[in-house]
């Protein structure tokens, strides 16, 4: 691949889905994007950017976009932020929205499911608590691959073994041949959608928690200002933010704050007090 | 005085899987002990009880499963985590497995990923995976 082919990949990519390619995923170039090049019949990659710089076929661009993004996930992923959604989060939007009995959890970068389904579970879990309440999980992903993969929620033995609890799998699988599928009971929980982060948000409505774990690492900070901003709006007052361990808010948007005393949970920054807006005017 | 070392018994009849664990284990940080079957694993327990047992199902000696239920006899041999790691890959042998005290259970073939992420929820979290059921 030359330099101006890699150039123009990295900015079609920054354009389409945001995703900065770095100099140091080079590499993954060749290796994500030949499977798209032998089912759309491209003998070599430089055909196939040749065709993304002509444009017109939008299931290439689509492929090309898909294969560049990162689908690394399985279920109750680095577990403390699971953890926090069960004995923090949860918790205080149960007392929070009490009266109306309605909880709306937005999981942004669902990838194959493996996240929307473990919160799913936890759910479940919490049982008499939320009974008679209307639960909404909306699961998003750029890639409709993905998401197709998602809705099936069926998973190979390599997958439920990563960070599943065996009791769980036996409660909430039924095994299929090789494979497992999770319940219907808890697919039907979450409405999965294909959805890009640079797109408007008002479609989706708003939310008492919403998780993008490990999706801003891939951002610039002018696209992750902008994401966050956006997740500002989408939250209801009161409502959380759960980030990857290695992503945050600061320095990036002053509508969001780290929770103090929970590492990886941001809120609603505090607005200021009139004598605060004036001392700083 | 230094803090103990966690010590993992891997049980198998397979040198090849008892070379693979222990290369994954040993990583972690744990001391690792090796049986190749269910008797000597039993001898071994006898002499120094492990903290944690990956144990394979079909082995001549004394298969897992009768290891298993002979050990979790005794008030010491409930104490280690056990994870069996085996081919018997149903429903109705997990079933059985945690009917007969084991923690946790690896479907065969695994990878370092599942080895490390199942060593994780029963040993340095063990508190956190029982909160979590």
């Amino acid at each position: 691949m030359t330099e101006l082919d890699f150039e123009f990949l990295r900015a079609y990519l920054k354009q389409r889905s945001g995703l900065a390619l770095t100099a140091e995923k080079r590499y993954l170039v060749e290796s994500r994007l030949a499977p798209v090049c032998r089912r759309f019949n491209y003998a070599t990659l430089r055909d196939l950017i040749g065709s993304l710089k002509v444009g017109h076929d939008t299931a290439i661009e689509r492929a090309v976009v898909e294969a560049m993004t990162t689908n690394e996930t399985f279920f109750f992923r680095d577990r403390l932020p699971f953890d926090l959604f069960r004995d923090v989060v949860l918790p205080e939007a149960i007392a929070r929205n009490a009266a109306r009995r309605r909880l709306r959890i937005w999981c942004a970068a669902a990838s194959t499911g493996q996240e929307p389904y473990s919160i799913a579970m936890l759910l479940q879990e919490a049982g008499a608590k939320l009974a008679g309440w209307q639960v909404d999980i909306v699961a998003t992903d750029i890639s409709s691959e993905v998401i197709d993969k998602a809705k099936l929620g069926l998973y190979s033995q390599f997958e439920v073994q990563r960070g599943l609890p065996v009791q769980w799998l036996l409660k909430y699988f039924t095994q299929i041949g090789e494979q497992w599928q999770i319940a219907a009971s808890l697919r039907s929980m979450v409405e999965f959608r294909q959805f890009n982060l640079l797109h408007g948000y008002e479609g989706l409505g708003t939310f008492d928690v919403i998780f993008c774990r490990n999706v801003l690492i891939y951002f610039d900070a002018p696209t992750k200002s902008e994401i966050l901003a956006r997740f500002g709006n989408s939250l209801v007052p009161g409502g959380a933010l759960l980030l990857g361990a290695a992503e945050t808010v600061i320095g990036l948007t002053d509508r969001l704050a780290p929770d103090t005393k929970h590492r990886g949970l941001y809120g609603h920054a505090p607005v200021p007090t009139p004598a605060l807006r004036a001392a700083a005017g | 005085m230094s803090p103990r070392e966690t010590t993992c018994l891997v049980v198998d009849d397979s040198a090849v899987i008892r070379k693979v664990a222990r290369r994954i284990i040993e990583d972690i940080g744990y001391v690792v002990v090796e049986a190749e079957d269910g008797d000597t694993a039993l001898e071994l327990c006898a002499e120094s009880m492990p903290d944690v047992i990956l144990l394979d199902w079909n082995m001549p000696n004394r298969d897992g499963y009768a290891f298993l239920q002979e050990l979790r006899q005794s008030e010491a041999g409930r104490q280690p985590k056990v994870i069996f790691c085996t081919t018997e890959n149903d429903v109705g042998a997990i079933a059985r497995a945690l009917h007969a005290g084991a923690d946790e259970y690896i479907m065969k073939p695994f990878d370092r990923d599942i080895l490390t992420a199942k060593l994780e929820q029963v040993g340095v979290s063990a508190k956190a995976a029982s909160n979590l059921i």
